[in-house]
């Protein structure tokens, strides 16, 4: 069965949200900006003023660093955009959510149940995922234009705070809901029956090393 | 006299082409890898990934524009026939090659990836300490050279790990798929990969060898030992018999291709390595003759025989008779 399309507000209404079933595919329209560890730690650890209105200009977050260029008459070249991985970040998002009202969490891989219960249900967000992960020249045909670049003398082109006009932006994928249900979890889990027969026959490594985890069907965030 | 010099702009202007390729177009052995992968997949949402990432490889091209958003770490392979000649000489090629490097990041544009490990400073052009890598090989005859770039993303999909004689292949075949398990749920390995093993060597040509072996062959080369091209077929089999497909999602396509390569090691150890060249799997190629005729492909041909060898001398003339 194909998955459903959705288009969706990057400032989206409670009930617009509470809407997104896990698997849908999500194209998103409004102000997006980009924030991970540098922004994070300038606002939040720094204390530094967030340059925009949030939640009012946007509650999309993406977890990204575009391949884009400012140019010498201040202008932005924004070619693809890819997200990167957003596990590590948990340790900031609960604060910065409760700052700035982030509603969609946009990234890639998602995070865990527990970090959907415990502070994106609280507060109304659910995750999207993009999808591939590298479909960075569609996603770079759905930004309208860059709206402004924050911090980019502090922070460098990659940790920048980039504004992005999204038109039709995407495909992404809604990976956690109201509920705090983890897309991710779900597939793991229809995975995890077979893990054992792939795995027939294998033998541990003769030198052991102090490890996380030896049960494959752990999740690894 | 010696062959002509190759020019330094030469240079240059190749290697500013190869940059703005590899990270626009998907080189076609691997597209044709993915094709096939769509077709196979029943895993629905696997299915829409698939689906997705064709058409991105298409937008691509059309816009001219990178083709993930992430363009990786960008790094140069050099071949040299052994009577090639460079205008200034290696120092002179390597300051061409940076500077290409500075040059297409703004150019494409690409991302300004690399930073400084500590101080997190950026240069937003991909140069830096040790950056870009340069690595060289040499064949035996011929006045040309090879520039080969690889954009290699990624934070996931490598690991390594000393094994023992005593491990034997039912140990590799435990190494290899907790690799594929630990970073292919999520799909944090930006998988179907072209899996590259390293078996072999010292620990860090252990890894040179795996990160070689996915990067530098091609989907569908074997290796040219047939017992090695035996377990490569049985190793991409195994990796998509996990059940695990793009993203993590359910679905059958894990592996595009798996490519091993070896070394000699120490006695006492299998020491190996797992490298996932990932969905965008950015090289390209150029060969540059002394005439100045410039020949553009995605094959980096690099592991000939004589990169393989195993003797103490090279007969050359030999090699020819076999």
């Amino acid at each position: 069965m194909a998955p459903r399309e959705v288009r969706l507000s990057t400032t989206p209404t409670l009930e617009a949200i509470a809407d997104l079933r896990l698997g849908d595919i999500v194209y998103l329209d409004g102000l997006m900006y980009t924030a991970r560890e540098g922004v994070y730690m300038r606002a939040l650890e720094d204390k530094a003023n967030i340059p925009m209105e949030l939640p009012g200009q946007s509650a999309a977050n993406f977890h990204c660093s575009p391949a884009a260029r400012i140019n010498p008459d201040g202008s932005f070249d924004m070619g693809a955009v890819t997200a990167t991985a957003s596990f590590r970040f948990a340790k900031w998002l609960p604060e910065w959510m409760a700052k700035t009202g982030a509603k969609l969490i946009v990234g890639k891989g998602g995070m865990t149940s527990k970090d959907y219960k415990d502070y994106f249900v609280p507060n109304g967000a659910v995750y999207l995922s993009t999808v591939g992960y590298g479909t960075g020249a569609l996603l770079g045909r759905g930004v309208e234009r860059v709206e402004a670049v924050h911090w980019n003398e502090e922070l460098g082109l990659a940790q920048a705070m980039w504004v992005i006009k999204c038109n039709r932006m995407g495909p992404f994928i809604v990976a956690s809901d109201l509920q705090g249900n983890c897309l991710f979890e779900r597939e793991n889990a229809k995975i995890a029956g077979n893990v054992a027969r792939v795995y027939e026959g294998t033998k541990p490594a003769t030198l052991k090393r102090y490890g996380e985890s030896d049960d494959r069907t752990d999740e690894v965030i | 006299m010696g062959a002509k010099m190759i020019p330094l702009s030469l240079i240059q202007s190749t290697a500013e082409t190869l940059m703005d390729k590899a990270a626009i177009e998907i080189p076609q052995d691997y597209l044709d890898g993915l094709q096939e992968a769509a077709r196979t997949e029943d895993g629905d949402l696997s299915s829409f990934v698939l689906k997705a990432m064709l058409e991105n490889y298409e937008a691509a091209k059309e816009d001219r524009r990178a083709m993930c958003g992430d363009t990786g770490v960008p790094r140069w392979f050099v071949k040299l026939g052994n009577e090639a000649q460079v205008e200034g000489g290696m120092v002179a090629l390597e300051a061409a090659l940076r500077r290409a490097t500075a040059n297409a990041t703004n150019g494409v544009p690409l991302r300004p990836n690399r930073v400084h490990p500590l101080w997190r400073t950026d240069h937003d052009n991909n140069v830096g300490i040790g950056a870009p890598e340069i690595e060289y090989g040499f064949e035996p005859e011929g006045a040309w050279i090879d520039l080969i770039t690889v954009h290699k993303g990624g934070l996931f999909g490598t690991d390594y790990r000393m094994l023992f004689p005593s491990d034997g292949i039912e140990g590799i075949k435990r190494f290899y798929l907790d690799s594929l398990m630990a970073f292919g749920k999520r799909g944090l390995a930006c998988q179907p990969a072209i899996i590259g093993i390293g078996l072999g060597g010292s620990k860090d040509i252990c890894m040179t060898l795996g990160k070689r072996a996915s990067t530098l062959r091609v989907v569908g080369s074997r290796n040219s030992d047939p017992e090695i091209a035996k377990m490569e077929d049985e190793f991409k089999e195994l990796g998509n018999s996990i059940g695990m497909g793009a993203m993590g999602f359910v679905g059958k396509n894990m592996v595009i291709d798996c490519n091993i390569e070896v070394g000699y090691c120490h006695t006492g150890g299998l020491p190996m390595s797992v490298h996932a060249f990932c969905l965008s799997s950015r090289r390209a190629v150029a060969r540059i003759q002394a005439d100045g005729r410039v020949e553009h492909r995605t094959d980096p041909d690099w592991f000939t025989p004589y990169q393989r060898r195993e003797t103490v001398e090279w007969d050359t003339v030999k090699e020819a008779a076999e």
